[in-house]
């Protein structure tokens, strides 16, 4: 009898099915792999194994030790033995490691903690697996590779049976993930199952008894790891074809515009770890360069740090119509003629409560408005343009940003950065959350732009998009370009194999 | 989603309307309430103006400090400070009026910058600097002070607390504000075009509501004294603030950055130069405030503008200013202060104690905010 069995798990967001019927199972002592590119339904699969998402909001059945089970919350998951260690961690930096390993449930008399007690307990712990971890020092203190260990310190201290690690070796050091693996050693051979996320397949292989590829919500193939190989899973991750919701264009190349040299960025959090690694590229006028990578790969933050937006440590050369320019903010790089679509437009793009106008023109305020004072009839009839021709749909443009629908939202960030007319448009997962109608729209207004001569630099982690759109595709892995293609060799298989440090051909 | 806009646009004009409606209310209840009804006169309606005034023209640029998402608790103690200085000024060391007038503004411009320039460009929280300067200036005032009073003798100097404009010069003014607005209301339906057209008969009906208003006001104080000098000051205080935060670029950043402060960098607002500036423009009408406070009392006390901050503070939160940032009008604000004075003004006519009056104060800004809490999540 398996430990573990999620039977058809179907889950559904407004106009999105994350997963179509998914189904796993996961054996006493087993250390399974669940592999897929991003947006495959991995984490949402996990987050109804885990109770976020409560019984009830999604249909399918999850069985533990052959009986039905019925998750309300992340409580009764954890109460079955479930223990999962999310990408980023849930603990309290400025808690000591004991503190956080019982959080919530430490040894009490009367309402008063007995520190002596959690300090034992926590001491014993840790010991068991093999850690040198003061019990007492400060979660901050440490480094991520030894949180990410406390962590597990603190699932096990629950009696955790099935142990989820959300890709728990980006930010550890080698040693740390040869420590990492010797614990998980130790645990599956306590019979603890484990399901493993990663888009490391070198990992994937060497640990893994068997390997789930997802893709689009539906679990593709279940493999014993000895009976599959690295190729078979990129391909089956990959999959589908790209169709034809991508208009075929010819654009027009014309002279570089943008040329970035040795762009090396640095962690804000950690100031030794370089997020992107010493990666150069160029763009013309005319052209869609596609930036591909996983999750993490740095392309956010290479963007960024062009733009001027990056807080952090970061080192680069700029060459904007063949002449070096330095961008030390984002009011320098707009002068000099770039747009950012940034990702999250909530969180990055919008400010929710205000009107579409004043969105739109927030960028541009002094050009489009007025130098110093505003006038709102100046900016009606510049954001006149850009609300017809990007069809944004809205009642009038003192509509509140906040109210409208995703792509109609994303389509206002577009129009922002329209308003300045740059040279050059970085994109930054421009179609994430929205319907598939506002993608292809906003892929017409991609190839559009092109066809004007504007240079697009277009990030996306769907990657029929990037494949779809692009003249040319760079690949990141880790923060290291891995991989340059040109459209007509830039294939899925190719693209992924770069993308997952994989690479064999370049 | 079709009418979201009307319904919004709705919401703040019914806002202010229900906040109109607290005030009558208030008024109507206080003129019943006190002996010999004397609230509702021209004589205690003009001491009601001037006494709204210091908190006003403060209430001003906090709402403006409050819109870009920050703080200040020390514009009470910069009163003190600032007035102190325009006082020793004239007094101990023997300038004209005009030095002191400008020594007092400077004095509160520069404290203004400095602490905001603690905020922008050395990232301490705004709370947490003007926490200390509530302390610090009025040590100041105090130190500079030596403790004691200093008298002003100038009179054209305490005419900015005390006099009055004559008669003809409010009956001016006011035909030159409604002309005003009647003008812009022209502008406003001859100009737009066709997405916010809106017909010349609705613009002019729409002036002529305020039109009205500053007519009937001008006619209450001239049939007492005239406009005080202290409310000239704060209504074009008002007008400037409304201006600024509502047709000036940095007003708009102001609201930007205090609605998503991510998002207005990346659209390449250089948003510490902008709360640098805000904080500026706070400590100027600080000045100001306080200049209209130490000609009102004729000398320099080391207490002044005591809890002046939370008074303006509580201003704004009444006139509907969120303290997250991002929203919040001049005109609000100024109600707010004018509902807090009224209470004031009401409560002392009344003969309500002192320490009544603070619980009854503290209460009702509580239960303010309760209720637009409320309202807002009900929407």
């Amino acid at each position: 009898m398996p430990l573990l069995e999620m039977h058809e798990i179907q889950k559904e967001f407004p106009g999105v099915r994350a997963l179509d019927g998914v189904t796993f199972t996961l054996e006493t002592g087993e250390f399974h792999a669940l592999v897929g590119e991003n947006g495959a339904g991995k984490s949402t699969l996990m987050k109804v194994l885990s109770g976020v998402y409560p019984a009830g909001e999604f249909q399918g059945r999850i069985v533990i030790d052959g009986r039905d089970v019925s998750f309300s919350g992340i409580r009764d998951s954890e109460n079955a033995g479930i223990a999962i260690i999310f990408q980023e961690l849930s603990l309290v930096k400025e808690l000591s490691v004991g503190e956080n390993i019982f959080l919530g449930r430490a040894p009490s008399r009367l309402g008063v903690i007995d520190w002596t007690e959690l300090y034992r307990q926590a001491s014993k712990l840790l010991k068991e697996l093999g850690l040198a971890i003061d019990p007492r020092s400060k979660v901050g203190s440490l480094g991520i590779g030894q949180q990410q260990l406390v962590e597990i310190a603190k699932a096990l201290s629950r009696n955790a049976r099935i142990l989820v690690l959300d890709e728990p070796t980006a930010a550890l050091t080698d040693a740390e993930v040869e420590t990492l693996f010797s614990i998980l050693h130790d645990l599956k051979a306590r019979g603890v199952g484990m399901i493993y996320i990663s888009h490391r397949l070198d990992e994937v292989f060497r640990m893994s008894d068997r390997i789930s590829v997802l893709r689009d919500g539906r679990t593709v193939a279940t493999h014993l790891a000895t009976e599959t190989n690295k190729d078979g899973i990129i391909a089956e991750m990959v999959g589908r074809e790209v169709t034809d919701i991508f208009p075929e264009t010819k654009h027009e190349l014309g002279d570089i515009v943008l040329r970035a040299k040795n762009v090396t960025v640095y962690s804000v959090d950690e100031p030794d770890k370089r997020v992107v690694d010493d990666v150069s590229f160029n763009v013309r006028a005319g052209e869609v360069l596609g930036i591909a990578g996983l999750m993490g790969a740095g392309r956010s933050e290479l963007l960024s740090a062009i733009f001027g937006a990056w807080q952090g440590k970061h080192s680069l050369e700029l060459e904007l119509d063949g002449r070096p320019i330095s961008l030390k903010t984002p009011r320098d790089a707009i002068r000099a003629g770039i747009g950012f679509v940034t990702e999250d437009r909530k969180r990055y793009g919008l400010i929710l409560e205000q009107t579409i106008l004043d969105n739109m023109t927030l960028a541009a305020l002094r050009r489009v408005s007025g130098r110093m004072l505003t006038s709102r009839t100046n900016e009606r009839r510049a954001a006149k343009e850009p609300m017809r021709s990007l069809r944004i749909k809205a009642p009038s443009v003192e509509t509140v940003a906040g109210t409208l629908s995703g792509g109609n939202q994303q389509k206002v960030v577009l129009g922002k950065w329209l308003l300045t007319k740059p040279k050059v448009l970085f994109l930054d997962e421009p179609t994430r959350g929205i319907d598939v109608g506002a993608k292809q729209e906003i892929y017409t207004e991609i190839n559009k732009l092109a066809e004007t001569g504007l240079a697009i630099v277009l990030v996306s982690s769907e990657l029929p998009e990037v494949l779809g759109l692009a003249d040319r595709v760079i690949v990141l892995h880790e923060g290291k370009k891995t991989g340059e293609f040109i459209k007509a060799d830039a294939t899925a298989t190719r693209v992924m194999a770069a993308a997952t440090g994989h690479a064999t051909d370049i | 989603m079709s009418d979201s806009k009307s319904i919004l646009t709705n919401r703040a004009a019914l806002r202010a309307y229900a906040m109109i409606g607290v005030l009558a209310a208030i008024w109507i209840l206080f003129h019943i309430i006190t002996p010999n009804h004397t609230f509702l006169t021209p004589r205690n309606l003009s001491n009601l103006m001037t006494q709204t005034a210091v908190t006003g023209v403060i209430a001003v640029g906090m709402l403006m400090v409050i819109v870009s998402g920050q703080i200040d608790l020390s514009v009470g103690s910069i009163i003190g400070f600032a007035g102190g200085v325009s006082a020793y000024v004239m007094t101990e060391m023997g300038y004209p009026m005009t030095v002191a007038i400008i020594a007092a503004v400077a004095m509160g411009t520069a404290i203004g910058l400095f602490q905001g320039a603690l905020t922008a460009y050395v990232n301490i929280p705004s709370f947490i600097v003007t926490l200390g300067g509530l302390l610090a200036w009025r040590g100041a005032a105090k130190w500079l002070l030596g403790g004691n009073t200093i008298p002003v003798s100038d009179e054209v100097f305490k005419g900015i607390g005390n006099a009055n404009l004559p008669v003809i010069y409010g009956w001016i003014v006011a035909g030159v504000f409604v002309a005003t607005m009647f003008y812009a209301a022209y502008r406003r339906a001859t100009s737009a075009d066709a997405d916010g057209a809106s017909s010349l008969s609705r613009e002019l009906l729409k002036a002529a509501f305020p039109a009205a208003a500053i007519l009937g006001f001008i006619a209450i104080m001239n049939a007492w004294q005239g406009v005080p000098v202290p409310v000239v000051i704060f209504l074009c205080v008002a007008f400037l603030g409304a201006f600024i935060t509502n047709s000036t670029v940095f007003g708009r950043y102001l609201y930007a950055i205090g609605g998503n402060a991510d998002a207005a960098r990346l659209s390449g607002i250089n948003n510490r130069w902008n709360v640098l500036k805000v904080f500026g423009v706070l400590g100027a009408l600080t000045g100001i405030a306080a200049l209209i406070f130490t000609a009102r009392v004729g000398s320099a006390l080391p207490d002044a503008g005591t809890l002046k901050e939370l008074d303006a503070i509580a201003a704004c939160v009444i006139g509907g200013a969120s303290l997250v940032g991002g929203r919040g009008t001049v005109f609000g604000a100024c109600l707010g202060a004018l509902i807090m004075a009224s209470l004031d003004n009401g409560m002392s006519l009344v003969g309500v104690r002192d320490f009544m009056q603070d619980i009854i104060k503290g209460s009702i800004l509580v239960i303010a905010v309760g209720l637009d809490m409320a309202g807002r999540k009900q929407s």
